[in-house]
C-alpha cells in the first residue's frame, strides 16, 4: 500500500532569505505598477500587493527574497510585514529560489485516480529529483501541488518558462512527460508549444501594459 | 433526457470547437440585445432572476435573485452614499472542479457580458474578476476578451449610449484555496492574507473596502445574460422546481471520456456518466463510489449513484450536496481510502489557520486517515475519527472545516468495512 506523499509546499520555504542585492524597478515596471495601482480606488493601493509580488517574482529570478519583498513594501508604502505575511500565505510565491522550469504536478483526487504517481515517477527518473528538490544545474524544480483545476484532463502539471509565463500540460502519460522534459532541456519552444494545453492570447496578465490591443 | 441543442445552451462553445474571441461570440448571438438589458429597470431583472430560481453555481446554491436584491438601489430621495461592487469569483480550486476554466478559455465573453449586465443591475461602476493565479493562459484570454469588448463599446464609459459605465479588472490570486470563500476573497483583493471574515455583516452591506458588494461564481454571472434575454420558460423548462436551468458538470476520474458538459439540472447521475462520459471504466457494475459535487461533498455509494438526480435538493436528501457539480468517479480498481486520505491532506495544507478547531483539527484528521487507511491503528480509532470530525464541523468562522470533515464522514459511513478489513489485516 503506497503511502501518501505529504505536500511539499512546506519545504519550498517559509523562511525568507535576504540576498543583500539592491533591487529596483525599471522604467517598464514603473509604468506597469502605475497601471496596476490605478485599478483600485484612491487610497486602496494595498490591493496591488499580490499583483506586485507576481511582478517582483518574475523580475527578480522567479522567487521572492527579503529584498524583493522590501521593494514591494516601499513601492506601496506598507510595512514590510504586510507584504511578507501575504507572500508567505500564498503557495505561488516562492520564498526560496526555484529552477528555471518549475514543474508543479497535481496529485489531488482526479489526477491521483488517473495516474499522477506515474507522472512523478517519470520526472524523478528523468531528472533524479523528488518533490521539493531542484536539479544541480538549476534548471528544474519539482513540486507536488494541490488541485490546479484541470481535473477532466488529468493527470496534469503546470510548467513555468524562464520569462515567468506558466502553462498547463494536460492528459499526461509517462511518454508525454518525458517529451516535455526533453523540450525544456533543449529550449525547444516549438515542441513546448505543441505540448501546452491552452495557447495563451496576446496579453500578459502580470504586465497588462504590454498589451496594446 | 434528450440532449440539448446549441440554442438551449448558455455555453455553446464549452468544448472549445469554435472561436473564443468576440467575433465567434457575436456569431453565437453574444452582445445582441445588450442595449435593451441596460435600459430595462433593475428591479425587472432582479424579479426575473428570482422567478428563474437560478441558484449560485459556486457551491452553496444560494438563490442569485435574492442575493442581488440585498444590494442597495438608489432612489431620488436617497442616492447611494458609497460605491457598489460586483466581484466575480474565478478562484476555482475545489478538487474535481474545472468548469470555470473552460468558460474562461473557451467562452470568456459570456463572463464579460455577464459582468456588464451584473454591474448595471447592482449599480456597480467597477467589477473585479478574481482569477486563481495558476490560470495564467486562461487569464490572458480573459484580458483579451475584455479589451475586445472595450473596443466594440460593450465595456467602458456610456456603453452603447445608455449612460451606463462599467469598468472590469482582472485580479490574479496566488494559490490559496480559501480565497474561494467569498469574504476571504475580499480580504485577498484588499491585499491581505485570505482569511474569512465573520458574518454578519454580509458583503451586501459591508464588502469590498467596506462598500456594498456582491460576489458570484463565474458560471452564475455568465448564466444571468441568457436568462434575462430569453423567455423565462427557456430556463425553467429544465430541472425540478427550485433547481431550474442548465449546469456545467465536470466529470473526472474513472470514466471513459472525462469532460465538462452542460446538461439540464436534475439529470440522473447515471445518465450523465453513461450518455455524456462514455460510462464507468469497466462498466457500471465496476463502480465503487462517486463524489457528486467536488471534494467537500460526501461521497455516494454505487447504489445511491444509480438512482440519484443531479440537483441541489435531490443530493441534499441523500446526505450530500451538488456543490460545484464536480463529479469524481471511482471504480473498483481505485484505492478509495488513499484518495480520501489525499483529500484530507489537501484540507490540511489549505486551512488558513485562523480558527483553532480547523487549524489543529485538519492535521489531526489527516494523520488519523493516513494511518487508518494503511491499516495501522485500532478499530476504536475509527470512532475517535468520527467523533473528532463532529467536534470540528460547525465550530469555525467559515464553512471550510465543514467541507474538510464531510468527506471523511462520508468515507466512514459508506466504507467503514474497508478500514476495518485493513486494520484487521494489520496494515
Amino acid at each position: 500500500m503506497p503511502t501518501i506523499r505529504i505536500n511539499s509546499a512546506q519545504s519550498t520555504g517559509q523562511t525568507p532569505k535576504a540576498t543583500g542585492a539592491k533591487l529596483a524597478w525599471n522604467k517598464a515596471d514603473t509604468a506597469t505598477i502605475a497601471e496596476l495601482i490605478a485599478r483600485y480606488p484612491a487610497g486602496q493601493s494595498r490591493s496591488a500587493v499580490i499583483p506586485l509580488l507576481h511582478l517582483a517574482q518574475r523580475r527578480f529570478g522567479g522567487w521572492l527574497s527579503v529584498d524583493a519583498m522590501q521593494l514591494v513594501a516601499e513601492t506601496l508604502d506598507l510595512p514590510y510585514i504586510r507584504v511578507y505575511e501575504v507572500a508567505s500565505f500564498y503557495t505561488m510565491f516562492n520564498l526560496k529560489p526555484v529552477g528555471q522550469h518549475h514543474l508543479q504536478v497535481c496529485t489531488n483526487c482526479s489526477c491521483l485516480i488517473r495516474g499522477s504517481d506515474g507522472i512523478l515517477k517519470a520526472i524523478e527518473e528523468e531528472l533524479h529529483i523528488t518533490g521539493g528538490q531542484t536539479t544541480k544545474d538549476g534548471k528544474f524544480t519539482l513540486t507536488e501541488v494541490e488541485c490546479l483545476g484541470a481535473c477532466v484532463a488529468a493527470p496534469m502539471l503546470q510548467v513555468s518558462e524562464a520569462d515567468g509565463a506558466m502553462h498547463y500540460v494536460t492528459n499526461l502519460d509517462a511518454a508525454k512527460t518525458r517529451a516535455l522534459i526533453r523540450a525544456l532541456q533543449k529550449d525547444d519552444d516549438a515542441a513546448l508549444g505543441k505540448l501546452v494545453d491552452t495557447p495563451p492570447a496576446a496579453p500578459d496578465p502580470i504586465t497588462p501594459t504590454k498589451y496594446a490591443g | 433526457m434528450p440532449k440539448l441543442t446549441p440554442q438551449d445552451l448558455c455555453f455553446p462553445n464549452l468544448n472549445g470547437a469554435g472561436d473564443w474571441g468576440i467575433q465567434g461570440y457575436q456569431k453565437r448571438g453574444g452582445y445582441a440585445g445588450l442595449k435593451e438589458l441596460l435600459t430595462t429597470p433593475q428591479a425587472v431583472h432582479i424579479q426575473k432572476l428570482k422567478d428563474s430560481a437560478l441558484r449560485g453555481r459556486g457551491g452553496a446554491g444560494f438563490p442569485t435573485g435574492m442575493k442581488w436584491s440585498f444590494m442597495p438601489q438608489p432612489t431620488p430621495e436617497k442616492p447611494l452614499s458609497k460605491p457598489s461592487y460586483l466581484v466575480c469569483n474565478a478562484d476555482e480550486g475545489e478538487p474535481g472542479t474545472c468548469k470555470d476554466r473552460d468558460i474562461l478559455r473557451y467562452d470568456p465573453h459570456t463572463l464579460v457580458e455577464g459582468m456588464v449586465v451584473g454591474c448595471y443591475v447592482l449599480n456597480a461602476k467597477v467589477g473585479y474578476i478574481y482569477v486563481r493565479g495558476e490560470y495564467y493562459d486562461e487569464s490572458s484570454r480573459l484580458v483579451q476578451a475584455i479589451e475586445e469588448a472595450r473596443k466594440a463599446g460593450f465595456v467602458g464609459k456610456n456603453i452603447l449610449g445608455t449612460g451606463v459605465d462599467v469598468e472590469i479588472h482582472v485580479h490574479l490570486g496566488a494559490g490559496a484555496y480559501i480565497c474561494g470563500e467569498e469574504t476571504a476573497l475580499l480580504e485577498s483583493l484588499e491585499g491581505k492574507k485570505g482569511q474569512p471574515r465573520l458574518k454578519p455583516p454580509f458583503p451586501a452591506g459591508f464588502g469590498l473596502y467596506g462598500c456594498p458588494t456582491t460576489i458570484n461564481n463565474v458560471e452564475t454571472i455568465a448564466q444571468v445574460v441568457p436568462i434575462l434575454k430569453n423567455p423565462l420558460e427557456w430556463w425553467t423548462r429544465h430541472g425540478r422546481p427550485n433547481n431550474h436551468g442548465t449546469k456545467i458538470f465536470s466529470i473526472s476520474g474513472s470514466v471513459n471520456k472525462p469532460g465538462n458538459v452542460e446538461a439540464p439540472m436534475s439529470i440522473p447521475l447515471r445518465e450523465l456518466i453513461d450518455d455524456y462520459c462514455g460510462g464507468v471504466i469497466g462498466g457500471w457494475e465496476n463502480l465503487q463510489a462517486v463524489i457528486p459535487g467536488g471534494s467537500s461533498t460526501p461521497m455516494l455509494n454505487a447504489e445511491q449513484a444509480g438512482r440519484v438526480l443531479m440537483d441541489f435538493d435531490a443530493l441534499k436528501a441523500e446526505g450530500t450536496g451538488l456543490g460545484t457539480a464536480a463529479v469524481v468517479v471511482m471504480n473498483k480498481q481505485v484505492d478509495l481510502l488513499r484518495v480520501m486520505t489525499r483529500i484530507s491532506a489537501f484540507y490540511k495544507h489549505e486551512s488558513c489557520g485562523q480558527c483553532t478547531p480547523c487549524r489543529e483539527g485538519v492535521g489531526w484528521v489527516y494523520r488519523l486517515m493516513e494511518r487508518l487507511s494503511r491499516g495501522e491503528g485500532s478499530l476504536d480509532e475509527l470512532d475517535q475519527l468520527q467523533a473528532l470530525t463532529k467536534k470540528i464541523e460547525g465550530r469555525t468562522i467559515c464553512a471550510f472545516a465543514d467541507g474538510a470533515m464531510w468527506p471523511v464522514q462520508g468515507t466512514i459511513k459508506h466504507f467503514r468495512g474497508l478500514f476495518e478489513e485493513r486494520i484487521r489485516a494489520g496494515g
